[in-house]
């Protein structure tokens, strides 16, 4: 395949028994034009929805003014994670160091919000010229009474997904501090959902519905107060492992903690989420509701899907998202609709991942790790995909080359998880697929 | 104009980093792709908010520094980002933007271009022009950013054989529609012309069917090298920048068109960005004095038309005071051009967000005029935001807008004019058909 780089040609395999196992788990390569971001941006999009917090990047200016207010995650209560507040380091601080300016930011933010906690990020600059962070934010903890966390995010030290782990550790750091009065029984934390247009609240009333309690949501809408609380819940329900398997792993072994993968995306998924955690509590009426509660969906949603389906049938999409479990759920909820996935990759997943994804694909599916738009672009013509699911950097090039794009990234404003996520996402499809515009674009 | 802030941390910045001003011009430059020289994130960060303004596929390259890079010195992963750039996208040109992380490792670029040169393997006609702008984000903004790339190219590649009936012309950051208006401005005028940086078609492509690696348009090399021909130069803006006080290197405060009229003894005719009728007359005037050809009649008209647009409007925005903020050329232009329409501007230099929200308590504006990042401000004062300017993430079509000269000007007046009406109207407990 000529129009992969050489260093890159094991990053891409296909759908089948006989295929190689993917090379992943690297980091990118220089000149790729990779899609990725760094580990600053892996720490910042997860912690980003914790709403009752500071977030201060200690940093250059473009660090916090590109992601400022850049996650569509809601919040139902406080908004101080949509302020972005920056040290805006200059030549003279790089010289000197950025402590004093550091020290003084924390202090004057905290008196004007008094917030629950503050996440200070350091960036690639603070970690070459030493700032000591950790010491001026145990200094300012224990001055103002709460916790000042620092998120080691300098980009250059790995890559996104190091990001992850960089905020899962910042997130720990919080998790055993202090217990509520009364967590009851059968309580979950939901780990990695993000409450992308209000995606958490549809999973809330699911689970409400059920008779289940939920403790934490880490990150989506989240508080800092519950996430201290954290450790009294019964289960982790994690999704978007990708980021958040590492926290979930920390709190097993720390306070025995168990953990199951779940994915809201489509009917199976959804579904398995809501059956899994039932069977977890091995409690008979909550899977008799999570029964009536899915009967009662699907029957509501079929007709839907079944008129979207035989409209949709024949059509082909190509996946490539940050997650790859994200892609898995995309390509079973894509065929409910009767699309075929004809790529599928993604930036951050792991072997296992893509594995399951070699099984699940229909045979000559194109799988690839960390890909980039000469690639992208090269494949859907390749294998005339009809459709493109990605985030903001993917849209342009699907629409320049006449592809349907449908958002599924962290800035979607419509709901594509739960029951009625998957209809807002067939909906958003169909609606892509069968514009007229593309008669212009054709010929 | 107030001075600046009062707290030592940025709340919301107004300002983006340099190497975002500097991706900007390399994608006004034929054939050309960028690399930024420091982390993955720089690049991703910087194309995806180009893309959620333009619209458009803007492929930058990074050679993505890891701890070894940073502690070892990124020759390596310089030379393999050349490399594989090269090999994907045979460019002519790569524009080389540094960030706060090379520039502080003490990064030579120019040694690793130098070093590439030596070794590579292949046809020495392979080898691309190389453009190296200094750009760390501690140093000033994207505006900086952006000039400062402007100068390092004119740098690089301008020359002088012999003075030309040219006229080279640097009109800063504005829109795609802008740079086109200009053009074909220029073109009517019958004067021959260089435009840099010209991102009028690579960030505002039509429908391609096939992915451009590089997509058609921007400055040629060849013409940016006879830049040092020209009988004159217009630069917008450039009264206000003059590329930022480095510590390390002062020398870079010079603006292109004072470097090529220093260097090549070409006038330069430094002007504020034509928006509204004064400035517009301005730049009129300059380019009738420099070509000796009279205003062509299209725009005698288009002057004509908004003089009677202003008439027609002028109740409506008499004494109507109006929030600004973005980059200082930009908003020195606004503010002007406010006054001409007995709007009262109102903008602090330097300052963020927050520190505008909280002072427009006290100045009461009734709309703002910015871009899409002060909307929040907007909303909360319940006051209309006319999208001007760069980043615009929550409209469409940024790219076609124009704010330069007599229909750039009327546009944006009729805008304001409309906004204003529209918001009378909204809040009127009567349904007016009639305003």
């Amino acid at each position: 395949m000529a129009h992969i780089l050489d260093e890159r040609q094991k990053q891409v395999s296909m759908a089948g028994a006989n295929e190689r196992t993917i090379d992943c788990n690297k980091a990118s390569l220089a000149g790729s034009v990779s899609q990725r971001a760094c580990v600053f941006c892996g720490s910042r999009v997860v912690l980003y929805p914790i709403v009752d917090a500071l977030h201060i990047i200690h940093g250059p200016i473009g660090c916090a003014a590109y992601t400022w207010d850049i996650r569509g995650s809601l919040s139902s209560g406080p908004e101080l994670h949509r302020l972005s507040y920056c040290t805006d380091l200059q030549e003279r601080d790089v010289i000197f160091g950025g402590e004093p300016k550091l020290q003084k930011s924390i202090n004057e933010l905290i008196e004007l919000h008094n917030p629950k906690a503050a996440f200070i990020y350091t960036t690639c600059i603070v970690g070459v010229i030493g700032d000591d962070v950790e010491q001026i934010s145990r200094t300012i903890q224990k001055e103002k009474g709460i916790p000042i966390i620092p998120v080691q995010a300098p980009g250059f030290q790995g890559s996104k997904k190091d990001g992850y782990k960089v905020a899962c550790e910042a997130i720990f750091t919080l998790v055993g501090t202090k217990s509520k009065p009364y967590t009851p029984a059968k309580s979950i934390n939901i780990l990695g959902d993000f409450n992308l247009a209000g995606e958490l609240w549809i999973l809330l009333e699911y689970y409400k519905k059920m008779g289940v309690h939920v403790n934490a949501t880490i990150t989506g809408d989240g508080r800092v107060d519950d996430i201290c609380n954290a450790h009294n819940a019964a289960l982790n329900v994690v999704q978007c492992s990708g980021s958040m398997n590492y926290l979930a792993k920390m709190m097993k072994d720390e306070y025995g903690i168990p953990s199951m993968r779940v994915s809201y995306f489509g009917i199976e998924d959804m579904s398995d989420a809501l059956y899994d955690v039932a069977r977890f509590f091995k409690d008979d009426d909550m899977m008799a509701k999570a029964r009536e509660l899915v009967t009662e969906e699907i029957s509501r949603m079929m007709p839907a899907l079944a008129w979207y389906k035989e409209r949709l049938t024949g059509k082909k999409a190509a996946i490539y998202v940050g997650g790859a479990f994200k892609a898995i759920s995309l390509v079973k909820a894509l065929r409910l609709i009767g699309v075929q996935s004809v790529i599928v990759g993604s930036q951050t997943g792991t072997t296992e991942d893509y594995e399951l994804i070699k099984q699940l694909c229909d045979e000559g599916t194109i799988i690839v790790d960390d890909s980039n738009p000469v690639e992208l672009s090269h494949f859907v013509k390749e294998k005339q995909a009809d459709i493109f699911i990605g985030g903001v950097k993917e849209r342009p090039i699907a629409h320049k080359i006449g592809l349907g794009f449908c958002d599924h990234n962290h800035e979607r404003k419509e709901p594509l998880a739960g029951y009625e996520g998957m209809i807002n996402f067939a909906k958003e499809i169909y609606a892509t697929a069968m514009s007229p515009v593309w008669k212009f674009t054709k010929g | 104009m107030v001075e600046a802030k009062t707290y030592t941390s940025t709340r919301n910045s107004c300002k983006l980093c340099a190497p975002l001003g500097a991706s900007m011009v390399f994608k006004g430059i034929e054939g050309c792709v960028p690399l930024i020289h420091g982390s993955q994130g720089c690049a991703t960060y910087i194309r995806r908010y180009m893309i959620s303004h333009y619209k458009e596929p803007v492929d930058i390259a990074s050679s993505n520094f890891s701890e070894e890079t940073t502690v070892y010195g990124g020759s390596k992963n310089f030379i393999t980002g050349i490399n594989n750039i090269i090999k994907q996208y045979k460019p002519t040109v790569i524009g080389i933007a540094s960030t706060c992380l090379s520039e502080t490792i003490g990064e030579d670029i120019p040694g690793h271009i130098r070093n590439f040169k030596e070794n590579f393997q292949g046809p020495a006609k392979a080898i691309p022009t190389f453009i190296n702008a200094s750009t760390p984000s501690y140093c000033g903004s994207h505006a900086e950013g952006f000039h400062n790339t402007v100068l390092a190219t004119v740098q690089t590649l301008a020359e002088h054989e012999k003075t030309d009936d040219l006229l080279t012309i640097f009109p800063g950051m504005v829109s795609p529609a802008d740079i086109r208006y200009i053009k074909e401005l220029l073109d009517d005028f019958g004067i021959k012309h260089i435009l840099f940086p010209d991102y009028s078609e690579t960030l505002d492509n039509e429908y391609t069917s096939e992915y451009q690696l590089i997509p058609t348009g921007g400055t040629p090399v060849w013409k940016l090298s006879k830049m040092g021909n020209s009988k004159a130069i217009i630069e917008f803006g450039s009264a206000f920048n003059k590329g930022v006080n480095r510590v390390k290197n002062s020398g870079s405060l010079q603006t292109a068109g004072e470097w090529l009229e220093s260097t090549f003894y070409i006038k330069n005719n430094p002007m504020p960005l034509p928006i509204g009728i004064e400035a517009s007359d301005r730049f009129m005037e300059t380019l009738k004095q420099i070509s000796g050809n009279e205003i062509p009649e299209k725009y005698r008209k288009e002057r004509g038309r908004l003089v009677d647009g202003y008439v027609d409007a002028h109740k409506y925005v008499f004494g109507k005071k109006a929030l600004l903020y973005g980059e200082e050329d930009f908003v020195t232009a606004m503010a002007d051009w406010c006054k001409e329409i007995g709007v009262e501007p109102f903008w602090i230099k330097g300052a963020d967000f927050e520190t505008l929200r909280e002072k427009a308590e006290e100045f009461k504006p009734d709309f703002v005029l910015g871009n899409s990042k002060g909307y929040y401000i907007a909303r909360e004062r319940k006051i209309p935001l006319v999208r001007v300017g760069f980043p615009i993430h929550d409209r469409f079509g940024a790219n076609r807008m124009h704010h330069l000269g007599y229909r750039g000007t009327q546009e944006l007046f009729d805008r304001v004019v409309n906004a204003l009406i529209e918001y009378k109207q909204e809040n009127s407990p009567i349904g007016y058909k009639y305003l």
